[in-house]
């Protein structure tokens, strides 16, 4: 476990993301929710049922990869906005990650954005392939954000 | 400093009026409160202290802490926070205890008999506490009055644009604004709320007194659900007095409400949920947050709150504090130090950040003034947040018939809230009209899922509390 109740980000050794073959799948969530907290929006929202909470709402989301298909319904549902989209198969060189972003203004496709880490480190660039802003999604927009293969588990959230 | 565009909020503006503060003009929308109004127009001191002639800005926004009176109309001592801008109104600043002059108190008040009201069920406060306990009441058939002295229903509710936790049935996922449109929708025409109408008193046998349009009200009621809430916890450190210290909730309330920007840049004490949430709230609303202090050597608020701040950049310093804020009759900056593990400064790491703003997140404590006027038994149990009004798990106290629901009871949650306020209108509408299997197993239905709320190990402090609860009960 790493030092996030010192400083309050994860890192990669508190989560247990998809392995490889899954990743270069297609879309896929990856959830970094690691405390036993009274929630449980996105295993509620998941209708393919890849979102389970073992025994009670304290219990952690537990996510089996297999049955996610990358939809990004939860990420919306999600009041922890700590749900992510990671797509490996996107290009030959590049992911493209899915993030929650309740700012404004919205960026626009083709726009090209400062990657930041977990504990909001500037780590590359990208650039905005699209939003996803739907009403159902009650103004929890998505962001999808080409980057470097390599930065996807690294970049979870931009600044402009 | 007003807030046009807000990702999830939209302020629709009353009327533009105008009206008169020591001599200027001062440009006002319908539905602002006078404080608000002010502090878009940069005036962020409303009164000098009574003995040192300190300059006073507000703190608290919600009617609670005094340091916002100023004379308008020449009635002395008005809390600005909680009064409407009117056209034409005269504010003038206050200095100590203000004078009455030429108002003339008998007039509004003495000459006419106190109109004396009666219903089955009084409930203090609309917020999801008390509007879930009329809500169940009535749908039982009780009648209920509920009394808000704010101009506005929902309580804490109107101020939350984030998505709330819990579960399908206490709202997950709904922002707190709409969780309180959701529970006043739901009101049927059994349950009559009025806004404006504070309880100031009450006598036995559960009688309120209400100001109700500016006129001393009596409430008969055969029982009383009190849901007040909580207000904030100061801090002490020098100057803390400077305006530019608020609390959470005034913040909440400046940049939530009435779509006001609080400040420029804000250091934020306190790293709970409250904290790292306002804070969150700051940044967009276009604030910038230097930094969040926190005393303790670990973050208090859920590991997701905290995560979503600091991905942004906003350090959060565990085991710091403000060792004083600085500025010339207005907050212009504040020095930090870091603690070491026994909570002694640690020389040396004293730093100076240039703010406009501090914004205090250090708990809260019930409200209980009711409580001690109907001579419930009291207790103090700092798990719970400080003195309480014992009460069984029915959530009545011990006078019969007074019952106590929400941040009134415990600071805890919305969610738990909301589940204590359906409790108490459940048990007193049990007692009013007779016991129903359908009420007994709503009532089980409750107590379970405040059980299951607290279970988690955040539910652990709820948890002790409640067990020296019960032995206050004993
Ligand atoms: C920043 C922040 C974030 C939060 N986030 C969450 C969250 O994610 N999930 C969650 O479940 N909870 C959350 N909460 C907590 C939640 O808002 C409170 O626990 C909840 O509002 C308590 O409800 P209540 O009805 O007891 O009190 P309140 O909401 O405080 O309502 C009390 C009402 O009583 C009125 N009143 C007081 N005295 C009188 C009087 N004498 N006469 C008439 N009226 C009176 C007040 O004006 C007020 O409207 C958050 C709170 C804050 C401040
Ligand atoms: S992305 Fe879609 S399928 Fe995957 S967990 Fe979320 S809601 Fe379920
Ligand atoms: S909805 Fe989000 S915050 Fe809540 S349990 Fe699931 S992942 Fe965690
Ligand atoms: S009473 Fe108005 S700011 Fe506290």
């Amino acid at each position: 476990m790493s030092d996030y109740l010192k400083n309050g980000y994860l890192t990669l050794e508190d989560i247990s993301p998809p392995d490889m073959e899954r990743l270069e799948k297609g879309p896929v969530a990856v959830i970094e929710c690691v405390q036993e907290i009274p929630c449980n929006p996105c295993s509620d929202s998941c209708h393919r049922g890849a979102i389970t909470m073992k025994t009670s709402i304290n219990d952690r989301p537990d996510i089996d990869y297999k049955l996610c298909n990358g939809c990004g319904i939860c990420v919306a549902n999600c009041p922890g906005l700590a749900i992510f989209l990671i797509d490996q198969s996107y290009s030959e060189t590049e992911a493209l990650v899915g993030l929650p972003y309740e700012f404004l203004p919205l960026p626009e496709a083709g726009e090209k954005v400062m990657l930041l880490s977990r504990q909001g480190e500037v780590c590359g660039e990208g650039v905005v392939q699209k939003v996803r802003n739907t009403r159902a999604m009650d103004r929890t927009p998505i962001v999808f954000i080409s980057m470097r293969k390599d930065l996807a588990m690294t970049v979870r959230f931009f600044r402009r | 400093m007003r807030i046009d565009e807000h990702p999830i909020l939209k302020f629709e503006r009353g009327k533009q009026i105008q009206f008169v503060c020591d001599g200027k003009p001062i440009e006002a929308f319908e539905g602002e409160t006078i404080a608000a109004a002010l502090h878009a127009a940069g005036i962020k001191t409303l009164s000098h202290s009574v003995k040192e002639g300190r300059p006073r800005g507000f703190f608290c926004a919600i009617g609670k802490c005094s340091s916002c009176m100023m004379q308008v109309n020449g009635v002395p001592n008005v809390k600005t926070c909680m009064v409407l801008a009117e056209q034409d109104m005269e504010v003038t600043s206050q200095t100590g205890w203000g004078k009455l002059g030429q108002v003339d108190a008998r007039q509004d008040y003495n000459r006419k008999k106190i109109p004396v009201i009666e219903t089955e069920i009084a409930i203090v406060g609309a917020g999801p506490a008390g509007l879930s306990a009329a809500l169940y009441a009535s749908r039982f058939g009780a009648k209920c009055m509920v009394f808000e002295e704010n101009t506005q229903v929902g309580g804490q509710l109107i101020k939350q644009t984030h998505m709330f936790f819990g579960s399908k049935d206490h709202h997950a996922k709904v922002r707190g604004i709409d969780i309180g449109q959701k529970l006043i929708d739901g009101l049927n025409e059994n349950v009559q709320v009025l806004t404006g109408t504070p309880v100031v008193g009450y006598y036995p046998d559960k009688e309120l007194a209400v100001i109700k349009d500016r006129r001393l009200t009596i409430i008969k009621a055969e029982k009383v659900i009190v849901a007040t809430g909580a207000s904030e916890n100061m801090l002490s450190f020098p100057n803390n007095d400077l305006p530019g210290v608020y609390g959470a909730g005034a913040v909440q309330t400046l940049m939530n409400v009435s779509g006001i920007l609080p400040g420029k840049n804000m250091l934020m004490i306190g790293a709970g949920n409250i904290g790292v949430i306002v804070a969150y709230q700051l940044l967009q609303a276009g604030v910038k947050v230097e930094a969040v202090l926190e005393a303790l050597p670990t973050i208090g608020a859920y590991q997701v709150h905290a995560s979503k701040l600091r991905r942004c950049g906003i350090p959060i310093l565990t085991r710091h504090t403000i060792k004083r804020a600085f500025g010339d009759g207005k907050v212009e900056g504040a020095t930090i130090v870091e603690l070491d593990d026994n909570w002694q400064e640690i020389p040396g790491t004293e730093r100076d950040v240039q703010v406009d703003t501090i914004c205090l997140s250090v708990g809260l404590k019930p409200t209980t003034e009711i409580f001690e006027m109907a001579g419930c038994t009291m207790a103090v149990i700092p798990e719970l947040g400080g003195e309480i009004p014992v009460r069984g798990h029915n959530m009545m106290t011990s006078v019969d018939g007074v019952y106590v629901a929400g941040d009134a009871s415990s600071i805890e949650e919305a969610s738990s809230a909301m589940l204590e306020g359906r409790m108490a209108g459940l048990d007193a509408v049990e007692k009013l009209k007779g016991v129903s299997e359908e009420i007994s197993k709503e009532k089980q239905h409750v107590k379970d899922s405040l059980d299951e709320l607290r279970a988690g190990p955040f539910g652990e402090k709820i948890r002790q509390g409640e067990a020296k609860l019960e032995e206050a009960c004993k």
